[in-house]
């Protein structure tokens, strides 16, 4: 009965083609004050519906078409696909969104700032265009397509199914997601996008940022201005104009003592100068590399820090595995082009140790040129996750405390648990930003200083 | 059923490899701060020191903890 009914309301809505739709909600992720159990459902009054912002969470869900609603609870998991609800809050899920990368930057899920979307698929060539054209919603999930792409959970995802209008925008409903088995037997996510009432299948995410964690081969490549990208430029603009300011203030005034921004960036500098490059590379080498250590010391910190700021789109980037995976090959090309003989010769042919011994320790060197980085790429992106994941499952035990004991009152209790727990977390995450920074540079330096060190002649 | 074990071996493996690493950061820790007191002006070179060390320990853990990420995934 509650699929007819929901077929009933998804008729209502083409009516009026894409603005009721705008006002679905979607699936498996309700957070913030979607109560619905006190609303008034039964009048469908369609007036004074914002339908530009889509913030849904201030609403007075009065017009909506609850057409699936009517007879049940919100607790209820046998509504309709477009249902407002179906399920308790997903911890695992929430978690893996909030530290993914994305086709939009988000603020507060109340402010969203449309980023330039380059998607490029081999059949069909590019696409150039904002992410606003998919008229993104709650929970960063799109309303509209546009040629034969949609937005699910802050990405582009590609609808593979031709019976979708591939070219031009259509609206669409919500998203739903069906768990199979694949060839191997393991459990599978395959999402799903309602249109006229019908599911069309989506191809996995793009894999450049997720394809380690089981995202598998796509159809299509993102190469957008995404999340992280804009957060890089942004620190990498901010860390400029820090500096230049500094080195401003020394050039201006070259025999008074440092101030404020130089202090501060003084201090740091010359903690990385005295405490990591000098001891690790030495007195007479270390001048070539303090230009790279410290760009990778100050732009890692910063994202670090850009990352743990609230509310301020969380980025996650130096929690990716793919751009800690690029510092890292950055190291290993500026420490192995840097390696003089005797580095070679250590690796390869270990001097003073009996012959046959030399093959094994050649392979085991051989094999740690590539564990070094390796394990660089691991440190950083796997520390800054997982603080992430920690603040968000601490965040999500408000919503867990409101399932658990229902209503309100398990969301208050949850969220003074909550609250200490995070503020904690927060702190314990600034003393990891700056010692994850710290430690990337200080291995890289002993990387270079290894490479670069000349042995006496034995 | 099977693919339930091996997932969660690999969770096993994780925790054992974590509990490896937690003890020799910890024994690193300690003994530089044993250091640090008996030598407080050197504190700066064992600092350093430890800070490696405990990144290569961590190193072998992580290798650990991504085998087994690629078993259970």
């Amino acid at each position: 009965m509650q699929m007819v009914q929901a077929q009933q309301s998804n008729t209502q809505d083409l009516k009026s083609a894409t603005q009721h739709q705008l006002n679905h909600d979607h699936s498996g992720h309700d957070h913030s004050g979607h109560d619905h159990s006190g609303h008034d459902h039964s009048g469908h009054d369609h007036s004074g519906h914002d339908h530009g912002g889509h913030d849904h969470s201030g609403h007075d869900h009065s017009g909506h078409d609850h057409g699936s609603h009517a007879g049940h609870g919100h607790d209820s998991h046998s509504s309709g696909p477009c249902g407002h609800h179906d399920g308790p809050y997903d911890p695992t899920g929430t978690a893996i969104h909030h530290i993914s990368d994305g086709n939009v930057y988000s603020i507060l899920d109340a402010i969203r700032i449309p980023l330039p979307t380059f998607l490029y698929a081999p059949d069909k060539g590019w696409d150039f265009f904002m992410s606003s054209k998919f008229h993104i919603g709650h929970h960063e999930d799109g309303h509209m397509s546009y040629n034969g792409y949609v937005m699910h959970h802050g990405s582009a995802y590609r609808v593979v199914d031709a019976g979708f209008p591939m070219e031009g925008s259509v609206a669409h409903d919500c998203f739903t997601k069906k768990t199979v088995k694949d060839a191997k037997g393991k459990d599978k996510d395959i999402n799903y996008v309602m249109y006229n009432g019908k599911e069309y299948k989506l191809d996995a995410r793009s894999t450049f940022d997720a394809g380690l964690l089981g995202g598998g081969i796509t159809s299509f490549y993102d190469y957008s201005i995404s999340k992280n990208v804009l957060s890089m430029i942004l620190v990498a603009l901010l860390l400029f104009f820090l500096f230049r300011k500094a080195a401003k203030a020394y050039t201006r005034n070259p025999n008074s003592a440092p101030s404020g921004l130089q202090n501060v960036l003084e201090t740091v500098f010359m903690f990385i100068r005295d405490e990591v490059a000098i001891p690790f590379i030495g007195e007479k080498k270390y001048m070539k590399f303090l230009p790279f250590l410290m760009s990778i010391f100050f732009f890692i910190l910063g994202l670090n820090l850009w990352g743990q700021v609230p509310f301020l789109g969380s980025t996650n980037v130096t929690g990716n595995l793919t751009f800690t995976m690029v510092l890292a090959i950055i190291v290993f090309i500026v420490v192995n082009i840097n390696g003089n003989k005797d580095y070679w010769k250590h690796i390869f042919w270990m001097p003073g140790v009996p012959v046959f011994v030399k093959p094994v320790l050649a392979a085991v060197e051989g094999l740690g040129l590539f564990i070094k980085p390796l394990t660089l790429m691991l440190r950083l992106a796997g520390n800054i996750s997982a603080g992430h994941i920690a603040i968000l499952s601490f965040i999500g035990l408000i919503f867990i405390f409101g399932d658990i004991f229902g209503g309100i009152g398990g969301n208050v209790a949850g969220t003074f648990m909550s609250i200490p727990l995070t503020m904690f977390m927060m702190a314990l995450e600034i003393i990891v930003a700056f010692v994850q920074a710290f430690v990337f540079t200080i291995l890289t330096a002993s990387y270079i200083g290894a490479a670069t060190e000349e042995h006496e002649h034995h | 059923m099977f693919l339930a074990i091996t997932g969660t071996l690999a969770a096993i493996g994780a925790g054992i490899a974590v509990v490896g690493a937690g003890v020799g950061i910890g024994m690193i820790g300690g003994r530089a701060m044993d250091a640090i007191a008996r030598q407080p002006e050197a504190s700066g070179d064992i600092r350093s020191a430890m800070i490696l060390m405990a990144a290569f320990v961590e190193g072998a853990a992580l290798i650990a903890i991504l085998l087994s990420i690629f078993i259970a995934g």
